[in-house]
């Protein structure tokens, strides 16, 4: 019998998937096992506790850690909703309104924040805000924040608009729709996956945010990240790993959220209309 | 051609036809008021003059390339020399971004064709799993890192628990440490891209090479290399561009010996030693390095296209 | 009843589009009368589907104009034309389900709601889909889809129906099956229907008129019968069924009737298409009509090249002095005579069959 040859396999591929995993989650369980550990050398296992846990709501350091996450959750939440409204618009007008002037730029201008370091972004920012007399503080982190948020939000929108056949929009027209409508009622709840999507990664990008926030935030004005960093300077304190702890199980639920609607949006939307 | 016109292919949908600049208004006006212009500001400062405690003056001037570039003036007396200072910095950066691309393509390739080849359900778990760190915090990430490593952290502990070692080695704030957290931060962004293009393989192409004779090596080098090649370009530019201006990696893991370029820029805009033209040009250099990287990698998906 | 005493729906004056350099349509003129089952039949990319998404308002025409029911629509965007279409695949939206998809167009219209439900059922019952009339389009079958695609381009009491290939993503029973019942629906509903269909069969079973297209200009325009038998030229005869083209010497045609001499000197009078003219020419005659006979009452003469079976008939085809090759069938009963390969064979040419064709 002829040995069977599978053009899938080859080995060594499966150890090296595993030790991929191994590299990449290894730092956070660590992380995640020393946050319920209950001594004060920060090394040494001390048996189980949750007291940093209690403490990162109610210890000294509870105040500023809160502000910083509502500042945080403000931020991420305006500047996803924003650019989620501009990429959505500039998917229509890139994928469904033929060629205009300036069309081929636009592509590249949207794709520009992926393209520019994030620390030249930093520092461009920093130096244009102050030379336009722009005050650093909520206003400017929002900005900066939604021009890089754009392309995040763009790419599952126009992904998911490319995949609409235009056949939809001709037959609400046929039927006498007419453009907004047809916006209002075909266009956009076809898309509507595409546009959570958007909305997630654009949200969780604009959370995870250091190095552009660090340079426009101004000082009176501390983000979720800037204020971990700050106080990582002093060393890595149990209270840290509970907060990295609490963020990464933020993270696992949206990427869980994200992708069952990335499966809904696979088979074809199901609610009704009226 | 003309049946896909008549058949009004998805090619060019055109419903809402002569309004596309209006609703790309907001895009242009928000990027280009708020990222355009200000790196725009960045190549005007660049030429100017620096002001002592930050800002700049408003004099032409090559000083800051000069101060990049040249140790004794360009335009002085005596012949210039070249200052290796910043340029090794530069240097050190493209090399140990390169070097954290090839070990993410190393890890990365194989990682993504075998998840890309496993069953339905398995797929999906695989794939998940590989997707949680992606959306890690980068910060909490490279944090994690640094209490893995640092010389009384876990690691040091189990080594010497396990007697591989006599006394902890000291990891963090070397070269050793940074590259590591360069490979560690962007390995995601190596699998995913990939991933994509290799679950869009047709194995009857392999199929085909096998049929006609080929190794399983041998279709795997002449065959679907060629095909996936455009995810790898876009993982390997994933890694490359970020890394080379990495500024949480080097500063968390790399100490202050260990600067990258990111660092560099940061140092001239944070604090009183500030030097913004400085810092302006050495961020236009990091600019335009990525784009000529990305410049060429356009051409690349422009050829891949073409066939 | 006299063409010139019916209505136009739709007509279409001299229109002419191109793409880039690329002719879509070259100064098409067309009428198509109110209340008649109308059928643009032609090979894909001729131009038959953009001929009739000009008319939905999807395609731009950049000479002539179209006009419905004597209006000129060219300005008008597709949403203010009261035409509507079944599309190819029937782009039933799929977050809506049957009945919200039927009472799409009333909706639009600003029709009120009880009214709009009310004829949805009506035009729901009309296509027999009552029963489904909650269900969401991805639960419904092909044949099921289709007759909602049909039931809401229906409900908004279009003047004129567009029907894009709408059976083309059907299997063959079932395509035959709606055949008839679009044929009755046409004929009930009294609503012009334009139907746009590559496939001859279906043009010839349901059309009243059928418009030949190829290269995107008209090549004919008539009913079945007229675009099978007298077909006006080259293109029409070997597209609508199969010929042979035999190359005559054509005399002068006189009252439609004309002299064609036949490789070998025989004369055949026939009748000609429009268009015909004396000196060289093409002869069609379908391969059915083309009759074994003794050498002496032959009017055209060859060697049996092959015989193929084709079930129901026989395909003999037959070199004649010219080179040319003839087809001919030889229905499959028990009385036939099949001449065998090599023989040398008489053939009957039906004059009342053969046409002399148009340039």
């Amino acid at each position: 019998m002829a040995a069977r040859l599978d053009l899938r396999r080859f080995p060594g591929f499966l150890p090296i998937t595993w030790l991929c995993l191994v590299l990449l989650y290894a730092p956070l369980i660590v992380v995640m096992v020393y946050s319920f550990n209950d001594s004060n050398s920060v090394t040494l296992w001390g048996g189980f506790t949750l007291r940093w846990y209690v403490e990162v709501f109610t210890g000294p350091e509870a105040p500023k850690f809160k502000a910083a996450a509502l500042n945080s959750l403000a931020i991420a939440i305006s500047a996803a909703i924003v650019a989620t409204t501009i990429a959505t618009a500039a998917a229509t007008a890139m994928l469904r309104s033929g060629q205009f002037r300036g069309k081929s730029v636009s592509f590249v201008l949207i794709n520009l924040p992926l393209m520019v370091p994030e620390i030249v972004t930093a520092v461009a920012s920093l130096v244009f805000f102050s030379a336009i007399g722009f005050q650093a503080g909520y206003l400017t982190i929002l900005v900066a924040h939604i021009v890089f948020c754009i392309p995040f939000a763009y790419l599952p929108i126009a992904a998911r608009m490319q995949g609409i056949e235009g056949a939809y929009e001709q037959a609400a027209q046929d039927l006498y729709a007419t453009k907004w409508q047809t916006f209002r009622l075909i266009l956009l709840p076809l898309m509507a996956p595409g546009i959570m999507s958007g909305f997630l990664l654009a949200f969780i990008i604009s959370l995870d945010d250091f190095i552009i926030t660090n340079f426009v935030k101004g000082a009176g004005i501390e983000t979720l990240p800037t204020a971990i960093f700050g106080s990582v300077k002093q060393g890595i304190k149990p209270n840290i790993m509970a907060i990295s702890t609490l963020l990464l199980l933020v993270s696992v639920v949206l990427v869980t959220v994200s992708y069952l609607l990335g499966r809904k949006g696979q088979t074809t939307p199901t609610n009704k209309g009226t | 051609m003309a049946a896909d016109i008549s058949s009004g292919g998805s090619s060019t949908i055109t419903t809402y036809q002569g309004q596309g600049a209006r609703m790309m208004l907001p895009a242009w006006v928000i990027i280009g008021f708020f990222l355009v212009l200000p790196v725009g500001m960045m190549l005007v400062y660049s030429f100017l003059t620096k002001e002592f405690r930050g800002g700049v003056i408003w004099d032409f001037s090559l000083a800051a390339y000069d101060q990049f570039f040249f140790d004794r003036g360009l335009f002085g007396d005596e012949p210039p020399k070249i200052e290796w200072t910043y340029i090794t910095i530069f240097w050190r950066s493209i090399w140990q971004a390169a070097v954290a691309t090839v070990l993410c393509l190393l890890i990365g390739f194989p990682t993504a064709w075998f998840i890309a080849t496993r069953a339905g359900p398995a797929r999906s778990i695989w794939l998940f799993a590989i997707t949680i760190p992606y959306w890690v915090n980068l910060l909490i990430r490279t944090i994690s890192m640094k209490f893995l490593i640092r010389d009384n952290g876990p690691l040091n502990e189990f080594l010497l628990a396990i007697g591989v070692i006599g006394e902890p080695i000291g990891l963090i704030n070397t070269n050793f440490a940074v590259q590591l957290g360069l490979f560690y931060s962007y390995l995601p962004f190596m699998v995913l891209p990939i991933y994509a293009s290799v679950e869009r393989y047709n194995m009857a192409y392999s199929e085909a090479a096998a049929d006609l004779y080929a190794s399983k090596w041998a279709a795997l080098r002449f065959v679907v290399l060629p095909i996936v090649k455009p995810g790898i370009i876009a993982g390997c530019i994933l890694v490359f561009v970020p890394s080379l201006g990495a500024f949480l990696a080097p500063d968390l893991l790399g100490g202050a010996k260990n600067f990258m370029i990111g660092s560099l820029i940061e140092e001239q805009f944070k604090g009183n030693a500030g030097n913004w033209p400085f810092g302006a040009a050495a961020s236009m250099i990091l600019l335009s390095m990525v784009l000529v990287v990305l410049a060429f990698y356009a051409r690349a998906q422009t050829k891949a296209g073409d066939r | 009843m006299a063409n010139s005493d019916r209505q136009v729906a739709v007509k279409f004056e001299t229109v002419s589009k191109r793409y880039g350099t690329f002719t879509a349509l070259k100064q098409v003129s067309l009428d198509i009368f109110d209340n008649e089952f109308f059928t643009l039949l032609g090979p894909s990319g001729c131009g038959k589907t953009t001929l009739l998404r000009s008319i939905a308002g999807f395609e731009d025409i950049q000479d002539g104009a179209i006009r419905l029911f004597g209006e000129d629509i060219a300005e008008l965007p597709p949403n203010k034309r009261s035409v509507n279409t079944v599309f190819q695949n029937y782009a039933l939206f799929p977050h809506m389900d049957v009945t919200e998809n039927v009472m799409f167009g009333l909706r639009m219209l600003g029709t009120s709601e009880a009214e709009a439900r009310k004829r949805a059922q009506e035009v729901l019952d009309l296509v027999q889909l009552q029963s489904f009339a909650d269900r969401m389009p991805n639960q419904l079958s092909g044949g099921q889809q289709q007759r909602v695609a049909l039931a809401r381009a229906l409900a908004p009491n279009p003047r004129v129906l567009l029907l894009d290939e709408p059976l083309s993503a059907l299997d063959l029973k079932l395509r035959q099956a709606v055949r008839l019942e679009l044929q009755e629906l046409q004929k009930d509903t009294g609503i012009t229907f334009i139907f746009v269909t590559h496939d001859q069969e279906e043009a010839l079973t349901m059309s009243d008129r059928i418009a030949v297209i190829n290269a995107g200009e008209v090549q004919q325009v008539g009913n079945a019968r007229e675009i099978y038998e007298e077909p006006n030229n080259a293109f029409v005869a070997s597209f609508i069924g199969e010929t042979n083209l035999i190359k005559v010497d054509v005399g002068e045609p006189q009252d439609g009737k004309v002299a064609a001499t036949l490789p070998g000197g025989v004369q055949l009078n026939c009748s000609a298409a429009v268009g015909a003219h004396a000196g060289s020419g093409h002869l069609s005659i379908r391969p059915e009509r083309v009759n074994f006979c003794p050498l002496d009452k032959a009017n055209l003469t060859g060697t049996v090249q092959r015989v193929v079976y084709l079930g129901t008939d026989m395909q003999v085809e037959v070199a004649i002095q010219s080179g040319q090759t003839i087809n001919a069938r030889v229905q499959n009963t028990q009385m036939a005579v099949i001449p065998s390969i090599g023989e040398t064979v008489g053939m009957q040419l039906d004059a009342a069959a053969a046409r002399v064709l148009g340039a």
